[in-house]
């Protein structure tokens, strides 16, 4: 089976500063990671591998540095990393994003099952998955917590959904989008980590990849951030004081008066 | 401090590092209140390489030595000894066939624990035979074919979790210690079994215990080097692994030290952190300090003992004795300068001091090891060489 899983790096941190001109992450000096969410991706791509056999590669889009989330999914056991860098390929939105993921997926050649972490850490939309899916024109079954089978050009997974979960059928190849609750990823190897360290990680251009530049970046992007702004502080919290009993009791008024007893 | 590792060992250290904060910090306390030996642990250091780091490539090791052990067994220790020694004592199981075995056992044996499938294990104590090894009294008699080992061995570290034992036994009773025998046991031999699990102080996570021979025959290729040579290999073992030791306590003591100095940055005494007090600053001065020496000194005799030399009893004993009083000493005054909440469960330093108790009394006292230092002292008259 051909698997391929896309992965985005990440700043590792939640206090990201935000480039006030163009209104995206600054990510210079600041540790990068693999997006976590893509860290469950990466692992079922290689449980299915383990059970199916095949080959898992790895494909993320990036500034230049981002080869070094591709090394380390190689150091958890992915077969091949490849990274779709290029100036016309910045500040591109999450449509332009799969655009030119669906361009290398299409370069790649058959692929089996295209798996994408649920959502990522920084931009937080969830949209690369299902939007990947629609210009391949292939199924899409997002927020999977198992997949039980694949098998003659069928797949049957489970989907989270708020109460429970739904069993899904679909043909491959498909897109999956997967949830932490899908497995546990598996740290490096240090026999991984070696092979990371001298493997050759392809970087394909707009040029190789034979897209047109304004299709992509902020030129392609369907959505553009005209503004960010920061959430107010509107109210706070309070501290009952004195007596436990006299806390419990204006607790019980409070909670009546707001109508959430009777 | 800088010690110029390889790229190679600056991955061994941190993917250590990376599995002792992930995946060993989260369950240490329950491990250690349930003496529960830890094989999702055991089973992630597999999975990561770490079983192939002091393995020869021919074997499907990595083909590093005591050094890279080491870095393995500080940084897991820094976080719970008690999986460090289960992860070191398959080494400790293993180095005599490593190092004496023929190609066939090398070949036999030597994948599976290097890929941690399977845990080894070094058997010499017996109740009567700790300090004293010389006085062990199971016995391996020839029989045709092969030996039928019988007795009784005491406190063996991973008995019934390994697959692989090496067992010291007199072959030849006329002979004291030079009528012993080094021998492969595999778990399910017929005649061998397990006796009672210890409860310990410390290390609890750990597996100890009896192992017994009753009429267990082992076919003549199970034994390594050649029969009468078992003391002399086990000495040489011993030399060997004690770095390991030293290692050991060398993170137990990184680890209080980095407990303590959390703590004391936010617990306020007096209107400032205890950390800003200058009695406390003696105490963690003092601890950083023996805790660098400490490791100097184990890493350069790692190094030492991988390049080669023949003779290093003094260097390794000396490694274990002063890192295993030095953590003694750190994880005591890690415990009093957190006060109260150094004692407390809740908090990781008294386990740590529990732990550290064990690193003066195994793979030889500190006592008789200090006696070894003296006779090495001794005979080049106390000079440097």
């Amino acid at each position: 089976m051909n698997i391929i899983v896309c992965i985005k790096q990440v700043p590792g941190t939640t206090e990201v500063k935000i480039d006030p001109q163009k209104n995206t992450l600054i990510r210079e000096g600041i540790k990068n990671i693999i997006n976590p969410l893509d860290t469950y991706a990466l692992e079922e791509g290689l449980k299915l591998k383990e059970r199916y056999g095949g080959k898992v590669t790895a494909l993320s889009m990036g500034p230049p540095q981002a080869v070094e989330a591709l090394r380390e999914a190689i150091s958890m056991g992915i077969d091949e990393g490849i990274l779709l860098s290029d100036a016309a390929l910045a500040g591109s939105d999450t449509w332009a994003t799969a655009y030119a993921l669906a361009a290398a997926i299409k370069k790649l050649g058959q692929a089996d099952l295209i798996i994408c972490g649920r959502q990522t850490t920084d931009g937080d939309t969830g949209q690369v998955g299902p939007e990947l899916a629609e210009i391949l024109k292939l199924p899409i079954v997002t927020y999977v917590s198992k997949v039980e089978e694949i098998a003659s050009g069928r797949m049957r997974v489970q989907r989270l959904i708020e109460e429970g979960h739904e069993t899904i059928e679909s043909p491959v190849p498909a897109v999956i989008t997967v949830v932490k609750e899908i497995n546990v990823p598996r740290l490096p190897s240090l026999r991984g980590m070696m092979k990371a360290k001298g493997a050759t990680i392809p970087i394909w251009t707009i040029k190789e990849l034979g897209i047109d530049p304004g299709m992509v970046g902020l030129a392609g992007s369907a959505t553009k951030v005209v503004k960010l702004s920061y959430p107010q502080r509107t109210s706070q919290g309070e501290l009952l004081k004195g007596e436990l009993a006299s806390q419990v009791e204006t607790l019980l008024a409070r909670l009546r008066d707001a109508g959430l007893l009777k | 401090m800088e010690y110029f590792l390889t790229e190679q060992q600056k991955m061994i250290k941190s993917l250590a590092r990376k599995i002792a904060e992930e995946k060993i910090l989260p369950v240490r306390a329950r491990l250690d209140e349930a003496e529960e030996f830890p094989w999702d642990i055991m089973k992630a250091l597999a999975e990561a390489d770490l079983f192939r780091v002091f393995v020869p490539e021919q074997y499907e090791g990595l083909g590093g030595g005591i050094f890279e052990l080491c870095l393995v067994v500080e940084e897991i220790s820094r976080v719970c000894s008690a999986i460090a020694v289960s992860y070191a004592a398959s080494a400790l199981g293993t180095f005599i066939l490593m190092d004496y075995g023929t190609e066939e056992q090398k070949k036999k044996y030597l994948p599976d624990t290097a890929s941690g499938k399977k845990l080894a294990a070094f058997a010499l104590t017996e109740p009567q035979a700790g300090s004293d090894a010389a006085a062990i009294k199971t016995t391996a008699d020839k029989v045709p074919g092969g030996y039928v080992i019988n007795g009784t061995k005491q406190f063996i570290t991973n008995g019934g979790e390994a697959e692989l034992y090496t067992v010291i036994a007199l072959t030849d009773k006329t002979k004291g210690p030079r009528g012993a025998s080094a021998l492969l046991v595999e778990k399910g031999t017929p005649g061998f079994s397990f006796g009672r699990k210890e409860h310990k102080m410390g290390i609890r996570a750990s597996s100890t215990r009896e192992l017994i021979f009753k009429d267990c025959f082992v076919p003549e290729e199970n034994l390594i080097g050649r029969a009468g040579m078992g003391f002399l290999l086990t000495m040489k073992l011993l030399d060997r692994s004690r770095p390991g030791i030293g290692a050991q306590a060398l993170g137990i003591a990184q680890g209080a030290m980095e407990a303590a100095v959390d703590y004391t940055e936010r617990r306020i005494q007096f209107g400032k952190p205890l950390i800003a007090q200058p009695v406390v600053q003696d105490i963690i001065g003092n601890m950083a300090a023996q805790i660098e020496a400490a490791r100097a000194l184990i890493y350069a005799t790692a190094r030492m003992i991988d390049s080669g030399v023949k003779n290093y009893t003094e260097q390794s004993a000396i490694c274990k004795v002063f890192a295993s009083d030095m953590a003694m000493q750190v994880t005591t005054d890690a415990v009093q300068i957190c006060g109260g909440a150094g004692y407390m469960r809740d908090y990781p330093l008294e386990k740590m001091m529990r732990d550290a108790k064990i690193t003066q009394i195994y793979e030889g006292s500190n006592q008789v090891l200090r006696n070894a230092i003296a006779i090495e002292v001794r005979k080049r008259k106390g000079r440097t060489v």
